[in-house]
């Protein structure tokens, strides 16, 4: 195995709502190592998206420590969080969140816009193959009204490649999809992750979480299960879908 | 993020909402023609008094005699004597900054010529009375030194004297005319100077020797007047002072004490009409940015809808990574864009509207530099005070409430 590229160490995250205190989650420790495919189960309130935007350091935890790439997270500023969401890490969202009126290609740029580091020439390149890798290379000028769910979702992940992130974070990423497309883009996550990505995906559906290498198990705050996954290929399960529908 | 995509960005975001975007700026529009418009004419009434006022000699220097008091009675001016010809010689040779002097006595008389009459005053100035009043001869001559010193019975009118005498079209020059029973020669005849900018007739005048007014008509040896002109109208100030200084001493006026005459500057009087013209400027340009106001409390409530549509979006931005930094200056730059297109309207819009009414009232064109410059540092500035609670709402919001948001 490579490195690790997140770890965390009883993880809390409490909200106060009015008076009480809804533990969201309730102590959780784990690592991903580098080049995983994890998928993040649990039933609706288990505290899955509560997780993922503390790792997408969106959130900070109410305790625990957190790394990222080596860096705690924990004694980061605003500023640098808002740093780290751009250099290390890709959100994929379950409604895809591209900007209206706005072509693939610029959606697809965007998280370069905010890197000083990155000329425009090199943005657009970047910008391209982000869109060649997830097979939209001759949808670049379109609008995301112009697209199908599944193509919007295609976007989407390229702009989160686009930036060559750490970790991609998916929440529950094929949610708005249909089962076929759903096979589509987990078959895209597969590609990704054979070229080394590692991947967090947060989804409530068994059948999508055993397209990937390992599943945590959360109820209620807690782990109730890490284990590693019998992989199946997504694009097999396309194919024998397209069978069977004819 | 850097500042051209910041624009781009901005530029994108009002293009899509056009018609809002016009009547947000509607305000501003206004505000900033109304300014530019109100500023410019207070400047062409400005330069057109002053061009009325340096048309009756814009270095001149009156001196009067001050008003005498006795008793605590007010004796008006026109009573003094203070005024004589050790005066006038003093002035005429000890003087840097003065170019002409010439005292002034006057009495009213019935002219007749004929069987025509018109109600006139006589003036006894001397020759140099043309040069400091800037007067100037349409036909005839000028009386000269000589004439002032034999007390020569000529005279020289002007346009409103002639046409009231002279109805049958004959050559004034070398007339006669009766002032009351002194019969004087007419050798001259002035240019038209039209009326002066408080509605006299500039041109009902008849000029004597001052000498021939003083021993013929009056009976006195005092001026009522005397007129100078500086050496030029930067120096009107100094040749004033330095009247004061010669005037105290022929009068033996003691140091601590007050002057006997009174000194008026053209410059002065200038001054006074101007700082009247540019009090009303300044209250108009005072009204019309209260819609300036109004126009920035419009961009301020727009930017708002603005913020609150784009939550979602500025949840992504911020989830990709944009800094706080980032979302408030996209939607500053939007505000102070939309504040600044609309200023530039305004301005054009406010020069069209001066010069048309400049035009009507016939009033020189005058373009304020400064109303163009100001006025786009307000609306720069506008942009900014009011779009900035907005998008200080936009960056401080938090990425994961403002993702969820629907
Ligand atoms: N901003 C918040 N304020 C208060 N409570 C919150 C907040 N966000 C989440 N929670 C609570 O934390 C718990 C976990 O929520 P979370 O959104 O992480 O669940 P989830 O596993 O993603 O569920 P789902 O599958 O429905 O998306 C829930 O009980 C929720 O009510
Ligand atoms: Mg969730």
């Amino acid at each position: 195995m490579g490195n690790e590229i997140l770890k965390i160490t009883d993880l809390k995250r409490i909200f106060r709502v009015g008076n009480e205190d809804v533990h969201a989650l309730n102590g959780v420790s784990f690592s991903v190592m580098e080049g995983e495919f994890v998928s993040i189960m649990g039933t609706s309130g288990s505290g899955k998206s509560t997780l993922l935007n503390i790792l997408g350091c969106l959130d900070r935890p109410t305790s625990g420590d957190y790394c990222i790439d080596g860096v705690s997270v924990n004694t980061l500023s605003k500023r640098e969080l808002s740093t780290m969401r751009n250099r290390k890490i890709g959100f994929v969202f379950q409604n895809y969140n591209l900007l209206a009126r706005t072509t693939a290609i610029e959606n697809v740029e965007l998280p370069l816009m905010y890197n000083s580091e990155v000329s425009a020439k090199e943005r657009r390149e970047r910008a391209v193959e982000a869109l060649k890798a997830v097979g939209l290379e001759n949808r670049m000028q379109h609008l995301p009204n112009q697209l199908s769910g599944g193509q919007q979702q295609r976007v989407a992940i390229a702009r989160a490649l686009v930036n060559d992130p750490v970790i991609l974070l998916a929440d529950e990423a094929t949610g708005n999809l249909d089962t076929r497309t759903s096979y589509e883009i987990m078959s895209l996550f597969q590609d990704l992750h054979d070229k080394g990505k590692t991947i967090a995906f947060v989804t409530h559906e068994p059948d999508i979480a055993v397209f990937t290498t390992r599943t945590i198990k959360l109820r209620d705050g807690n782990i109730i299960e890490d284990s590693l996954v019998e992989t199946q290929s997504a694009a097999k399960a396309l194919q024998e879908y397209k069978e069977f529908k004819i | 993020m850097n500042v051209l995509n910041l624009v781009k960005i901005a530029i994108k975001a009002l293009l899509r909402n056009k018609s809002r975007a016009f009547l947000t700026m509607l305000g501003i529009i206004i505000g900033i023609a109304s300014v530019i418009a109100m500023v410019s004419l207070g400047q062409s009434s400005t330069l057109s008094v002053r061009e009325q006022l340096s048309g009756m000699g814009s270095n001149m220097i009156m001196v009067m005699p001050a008003r005498q008091m006795r008793g605590g009675v007010n004796m008006g001016n026109s009573s003094a004597k203070s005024l004589d010809m050790k005066d006038l010689r003093a002035l005429e040779q000890n003087t840097r900054y003065v170019a002409h002097v010439s005292p002034s006595v006057s009495t009213g008389a019935q002219l007749v010529f004929g069987s025509n009459n018109h109600p006139g005053q006589i003036q006894g100035v001397s020759p140099s009375y043309l040069d400091i009043r800037m007067y100037k001869l349409e036909s005839g001559i000028m009386f000269t030194e000589e004439d002032v010193k034999t007390y020569n019975k000529v005279c020289v009118v002007g346009k409103t004297v002639v046409d009231n005498l002279f109805t049958n079209g004959e050559n004034p020059i070398g007339q006669v005319v009766r002032f009351g029973s002194i019969p004087m020669k007419i050798i001259g005849v002035l240019e038209s100077k039209g009326q002066n900018q408080m509605g006299q007739d500039q041109d009902d005048i008849v000029l004597a020797p001052y000498t021939t007014v003083q021993k013929r008509f009056m009976a006195i040896t005092h001026f009522n007047m005397l007129f100078a002109s500086a050496t030029s109208e930067e120096e009107s100030e100094l040749a004033a002072t330095e009247i004061t200084y010669i005037l105290r001493a022929n009068h033996k006026i003691a140091e601590g004490e007050e002057d006997d005459f009174d000194i008026r500057t053209q410059e002065e009087l200038l001054s006074t009409m101007s700082s009247v013209t540019q009090m009303l400027t300044m209250l108009l340009a005072a009204i019309a940015s209260i819609s300036l106001i109004v126009g920035g409390i419009g961009i301020m409530n727009i930017m708002y809808v603005t913020v609150t549509e784009r939550t979602k979006e500025i949840g992504l931005r911020m989830a990709i990574g944009a800094q706080n930094r980032d979302i408030m200056l996209q939607f500053l730059s939007e505000s102070v864009i939309l504040s600044l297109i609309g200023g530039v309207i305004g301005i054009i819009l406010g020069l069209i509207l001066s010069y048309a009414l400049s035009h009507i009232l016939s009033w020189p064109y005058v373009v304020s530099q400064t109303a163009i410059l100001v006025s786009f540092l307000v609306c720069a500035a506008t942009g900014i005070f009011f779009g900035w609670y907005p998008a200080k709402k936009a960056a401080n919001m938090d990425p994961i409430a403002a993702l969820r948001y629907e």
